[in-house]
């Protein structure tokens, strides 16, 4: 029940007291608004230590790998930051990068289509089995959280239907190289300019735009959004429709990354997207976080995945590393919430009693 | 999470009518019992098919196979039927598996003389400790458990290749007693099935017919009138996951008997499965309805589906596909037969009043 | 009635002293008193926001009071949760039916209480005779076994007492019972009640019809803001009396729509159809004129205002604007046509609780407020600051999130937000609940002089004097129809009432 105190003065004492509380409120609302910065900030630490005490950190060459290794997660992370924000879920990205890698490897195989055409097709049926998600979804009313699990099987097996355990790898050489080729006079590999170019892109769509603001209005209450005029259905279907298309260009990439063609690419890569989107600040109920947090979620977790790798970490016990990132990501900010409440309401009711 | 809302406004806009000419049974009831039925016909027909292909599908050592191969995923499906059927979910499972399935071999390692019901309680209390883990960080930071559970998958799998460090164990690092665990059967029926079958009739029992089992339901029905009906939902929360992550350990020694060959892959992967078998039971991914014996059944039919293609010299590549296409068809059939039964409902109001 | 009819020759059962519960900011309850006594029905009445929701969830356990002590039989009274006040014998009907709608009806019941059989188990047999024989005392044929899910409201109410009766509370709370009850139903629900009085329990009974509340209560309490205003034996009061109190000065200086001069007509309904919800429900609203849509909750009022809009669905008929066909279905043509919808449910459908007071007020402008497809350079920051000035909206900080507000200026960031739009047509349900009586009047004078700048304005209202200072013309609606049209002269308290509750109809 809002009861309005505007037009009745609260008690004086009270009323000072309660005033310094919400002032102190907003400051850590605004603390947890700034997560982005936290995140930027960690990632900044991490890289300097990383520096100081890991040996080879600190080299062009290891700049170079870290960057490609990253290529791949920065991409779907930046579709799959828009769906949480809307309080939607898609864990079929992993799938769909490996189906459209397959099916790049049985075209180039079997159609005699020029690379540049296949890889437009490619892209074009991402899009399409993104649109099956969201037709489920949205069409059908069902949750993605389900969908995109069945997806995620469906596209994982018919990417084995397509190319059965074989592997495609006689792409032409200079389509691979271009893949790894690094920017002239510089140590950083040429792949991730387009990957900025997007990062800009989703950014300014998400923060600048009409539809954006749709998007965090339809996360926090859809019901308030449909009233408020936002197509909530439609804007979804479009955004997992636009997830698969990244799937698709992120299928390519791999591809020609690894110059391989393979039924289990990508495996399992849809749960690290998914840390790494919520580890940058996006709230898994919907409705809060940004693109900048995601982005440097993406780097915090590649460099100490690298930086712990180069300090002879066994690669598959880094993912103690990962899940308690997550972990501390999500529970650090609710913990710190909630101590400031029981505090809060402590104080309250001694100052009640005292008065 | 704001994808629950479906059902809310639906109840809103239905006016049935009550009284005289209800069927006596409860509508829920019935579509689970047709549900179960249906998987069970399903299941008959692909039996039937296969073995009209290939009839040694049904000869007593296939259907031993077929039995052993689904009593680990029959077990985790129970322990996540508990789990979502109180609108939560648990993604950590396959690691705890895994984890427990290789310290069950360093524990006959160390000791090579342990009795294998003791490897078995230790194996369980330690899955119910990472369980408990899960609960109490649930419980903690209120974050919803797919987040939670997503991150602990990654945490107990780093700490099972951290322990690990490249090494593997072999059956003959264990000692045939345990091993024997694995295969042996009773009246031709694996001891392994046998397991499962008892932890499915005993949760079954429990979410029928104890106060707590139908609390759970009520809690993932509706969390908020959980809460005003005085019910303590975060205990119950915890408990199951705690519940959870036993059977979790359960199924991660019974791994081990097994395979006997353990690295830290263990059971990796597995939770999808599991999950896929849940749903595909019946089990409603939003909580409050579903049964294990459903999510059992779907479980055997994932396994047996996995078996048929294999005889029915399909490419067992399409196994995956098949899963996923199921998942759909069942989550689809359930949203078709709730709007058609809220339609019929709906209709009916006109002359209710 | 019952003999103690002032209710002082015996000890109170429960007495709530000076109790207080603030959230946040926000002071809910400020020092109320309440005294129940067995055998006698208690009314609690208030202006919707005056607190009695939060007084009826202290009593349920659901909400810890700051300050203040209850005692129950003498007894002090500490209530940490809904499972102590279960055992302490205080049974809550809340407003809204809190079912679980996968579970039976006998399951909703006796949750947690179910009876037992050996070894602990349910015993559902038992439990399913005992659902009956609780719906045959109160004269109802719902089948124990099936699902609560797809009840209607009605039913759900039902079942909600069955489950007050089951545990032979010795304090009832009824929290608004009667809002989606018709006649008989209300009457059935009196008789339970009043049987639960002869036993010695004490009723504590909320609602706005007076009728209601002067037949059944021997007392009557007022709030006003979240305080105690009076305690009074019902026999010494009268209904003008008990309104004067709840609203805290005169009624008639609070509405002061003015005449206006008629213009076109801007919406025509016509034979607006959904199955089980409403049906063929017609009439206009001319430019300068505030039609109320009155009736009792639950008549389908709100639902036609959402099917208007396009939120939700219609099977059969037609929405005009200024003569134009409306797409139906669709909110964004609605709002393209230069229609606006304030929602009943602020803080469910109003408005983004967790967003800016700048992002909710703009946020069914972002399209026209963008730049080549790009909100840049502040732009919805200045009309923000535009709106909520000329609306008087406080707010620290646009950036606020609107939740921080208080409901008045919560309803103000609605408004602000669809006044943006510059509509022709303004769909307000509810317009004035929630907020406080000065926040009301200034809500008053906004849409008189809306109406005045040529507006056409459809009014959904539950509170009857809102309705009959404001409105030009009153639809009374009852059970999906609209059963009456009254023009302002003819609109008195009776005359709505008496459709509203279906008997307009028959006579």
């Amino acid at each position: 029940m809002a009861h309005d105190s505007l037009y009745t003065a609260p008690p004086s004492g009270a009323g000072v007291e309660t005033e310094r509380e919400g002032g102190r409120f907003a400051a850590l609302r605004r603390a947890l608004g700034s997560w982005d910065a936290a995140v930027v900030a960690a990632l900044v630490v991490a890289v300097l230590l990383a520096s100081a005490s890991v040996q080879n950190f600190a080299t062009g060459r290891n700049a170079q790998f870290l960057l490609l290794d990253l290529v791949p997660l920065a991409l779907l992370a930046l579709p799959m930051t828009l769906i949480v924000i809307t309080g939607e879920i898609d864990l079929s990205v992993a799938s769909m990068v490996g189906l459209s890698s397959t099916l790049m490897g049985q075209m180039w195989l079997s159609s005699g289509l020029s690379l540049e055409l296949i890889c437009v097709l490619v892209v074009l049926l991402g899009g399409v089995l993104g649109a099956v998600n969201g037709v489920f979804i949205t069409g059908f009313g069902l949750p993605s959280l389900a969908v995109t699990i069945g997806t995620l099987a469906l596209y994982r097996g018919l990417s084995f239907v397509v190319l059965g355990d074989q592997a495609v790898a006689d792409f032409p050489p200079s389509w691979t190289a271009a893949a790894v080729r690094n920017l002239p006079g510089a140590s950083i590999p040429a792949a991730v300019v387009p990957v900025l170019l997007l990062a800009v892109v989703f950014g300014v769509v998400l923060h600048a735009t009409p539809v954006g603001r749709a998007l965090y209005a339809m996360g926090n209450n859809d019901q308030a959004a449909t009233f408020a005029g936002v197509s909530v259905a439609r804007t979804k279907f479009w955004l997992f429709v636009v997830s698969g298309a990244v799937c698709g260009l992120v299928g390519v990439f791999w591809t020609l990354r690894y110059a391989s063609a393979r039924g289990d690419n990508a495996t399992g890569l849809e749960l690290t997207v998914v840390t790494a989107v919520l580890l940058g600040g996006v709230s898994i109920f919907g409705g809060r976080g940004g693109l900048l947090g995601v982005v440097g979620g993406v780097l915090l977790l590649g460099v100490l995945r690298n930086a712990l790798q180069l300090a002879d970490v066994d690669a598959n016990a880094l993912t103690i590393v990962t899940g308690t990132l997550l972990i501390a990501s999500v529970v650090l900010p609710n913990a710190v919430a909630n101590l400031r409440a029981r505090l809060h309401r402590r104080r309250q009711r001694a100052h009640l009693t005292a008065s | 999470m704001s994808r629950t809302d479906t059902g809310a406004s639906e109840r809103v806009a239905d006016h049935p009518p009550s009284g005289p000419g209800r069927p006596r049974r409860g509508l829920t009831e019935r579509l689970l019992a047709v549900r179960e039925l249906s998987l069970l016909i399903a299941l008959a027909a692909l039996i039937l098919v296969t073995t009209m292909r290939n009839d040694r599908f049904l000869s007593a050592q296939s259907i031993k196979d077929l039995l052993l191969g689904c009593a680990i995923l029959v077990i985790l499906a129970v322990g996540q039927t508990l789990v979502i059927v109180t609108r939560n979910v648990d993604l950590s499972i396959g690691s705890i598996l895994g984890l427990v399935a290789f310290a069950t071999g360093e524990l006959f390692l160390a000791a090579p003389g342990t009795p294998w019901p003791v490897a078995l309680l230790v194996g369980v209390a330690l899955g119910g400790l990472c369980g408990v883990v899960n609960g109490g960080l649930i419980a903690v930071a209120k974050v919803p458990a797919l987040v939670i559970t997503l991150g602990t998958l990654y945490a107990f799998r780093g700490i099972d290749y951290y322990w690990a460090a490249g090494r593997q164990i072999n059956a003959a690092d264990m000692p045939r007693s345990f091993l024997r665990l694995g295969n042996q059967t009773v009246l031709g029926v694996p001891v392994l099935f046998l397991v499962a079958l008892v932890v499915v009739a005993a949760a079954g029992f429990y979410l029928r017919s104890y106060r707590s089992g139908r609390e759970l339901y009520a809690i993932g029905s509706e969390p908020a009138a959980a809460r005003l009906s005085g019910i303590p939902v975060g205990r119950r929360v915890f408990a199951v996951f705690a519940a959870n992550g036993a059977l979790a350990g359960l199924a991660g020694v019974l791994y081990a008997a097994r395979f006997g060959t353990l690295d830290a892959a263990a059971g990796a992967g597995l939770e999808l499965q599991v999950v896929a078998a849940a749903v595909v039971g019946g089990v409603a991914i939003f909580g409050g309805s579903g049964s294990v014996y459903g999510a059992a059944l779907g479980a055997v039919l994932l396994t047996t589906i996995g078996s048929s293609l294999a005889v029915l010299r399909i490419d067992p590549f399409w196994q995956q596909a098949v899963v996923g296409a199921l998942i759909l068809a069942a989550i689809g059939l359930d949203r078709l037969l709730a709007l058609r039964t809220a339609a019929r409902l709906r209709g009916g109001s006109a002359h209710g009043a | 009635m019952s003999p103690d009819t002032d209710g002082t020759q015996t000890s109170p059962l429960l007495v709530l002293d000076d109790i207080t519960k603030s959230f946040g900011a926000v002071a809910a309850l400020r020092g109320v008193h309440l005294a129940l006594h067995r055998g006698a029905a208690h009314a609690l009445v208030g202006e919707n926001g005056a607190g009695k929701s939060t007084l009826v969830k202290v009593l349920a356990g659901a909400h810890a009071p700051d300050s203040g002590r209850m005692t129950l039989d003498g007894q002090p009274l500490v209530l940490r949760g809904p499972a102590d006040a279960r055992a302490a014998g205080i049974a809550v009907i809340y407003q809204e039916p809190t079912l679980f709608p996968d579970l039976s009806v006998a399951e909703n019941i006796f949750m947690g209480r179910q009876p037992l059989r050996g070894a602990r188990r349910i015993d559902s047999r038992a439990m399913n005779r005992a659902t009956e024989r609780l719906f045959a005392r109160l004269g109802v044929r719902i089948d124990p076994t099936r699902p609560a899910r797809g009840l209607s409201i009605a039913d759900q109410q039902l079942v909600e007492i069955a489950k007050a009766l089951s545990f032979d509370a010795r304090v009832l709370v009824m929290d608004e019972p009667t809002a989606a009850l018709s006649g008989v139903e209300v009457e059935r629900l009196f008789g339970v009640a009043r049987s639960l009085c002869e036993r010695g329990a004490a009723v504590l009974f909320i609602s706005h019809r007076f009728d209601e509340v002067f037949d059944l209560c021997q007392r009557i309490t007022v709030m006003r803001d979240g305080a105690w205003v009076s305690s009074d034996p019902a026999a010494d009061l009268t209904v003008d009396e008990v309104v004067r109190r709840m609203v805290g000065r005169d009624v008639s200086s609070l509405y002061p729509k003015q005449d206006t001069t008629l213009r076109d007509t801007l919406l025509d309904v016509r034979g607006l159809s959904r199955a089980g919800v409403f049906s063929d429900v017609s009439f206009t609203v001319h430019g300068g004129e505030i039609v109320a849509l009155a009736g009792l909750v639950g008549a389908g009022r709100s639902e036609v205002a959402r099917a208007i809009f396009g939120v939700d669905r219609y099977d059969a008929g037609q929405v005009r604007v200024a003569g134009r066909v409306l797409r139906p279905g669709n909110p964004r043509k609605a709002i393209a046509a230069g229609m606006a919808l304030v929602p009943e449910d602020r803080r469910q459908q109003g408005l983004v609780m967790e967003l800016s007071v700048e992002r909710n007020a703009t946020l069914a402008r972002r399209r026209a407020l963008s730049r080549l497809g790009l909100l840049l350079g502040g732009a919805e920051r200045a009309e923000a600051r535009c709106w909520t000035r000329r609306l008087q909206v406080k707010t620290s900080r646009l950036a606020a999130p609107v939740a921080t507000l208080s409901g008045g200026n919560q309803q103000k960031v609605v408004l602000a937000k669809w006044l943006a739009t510059e509509p022709r047509i303004l769909i307000i349900d509810e317009p004035t609940r929630g907020i406080d009586v000065g926040t009301k009047a200034e809500v008053h004078r906004l849409l008189s002089e809306l109406a005045g700048a040529g507006l056409a304005i459809l009014m959904i209202s539950s509170e009857l004097p809102e309705v009959l200072g404001m409105a030009d013309r009153v639809l009374v609606m009852h059970e999906g129809r609209v059963v009456r049209e009254l023009p302002r002269a003819e609109a008195d308290e009776t005359s709505v009432m008496f459709a509203a509750t279906g008997q307009g109809a028959a006579a």
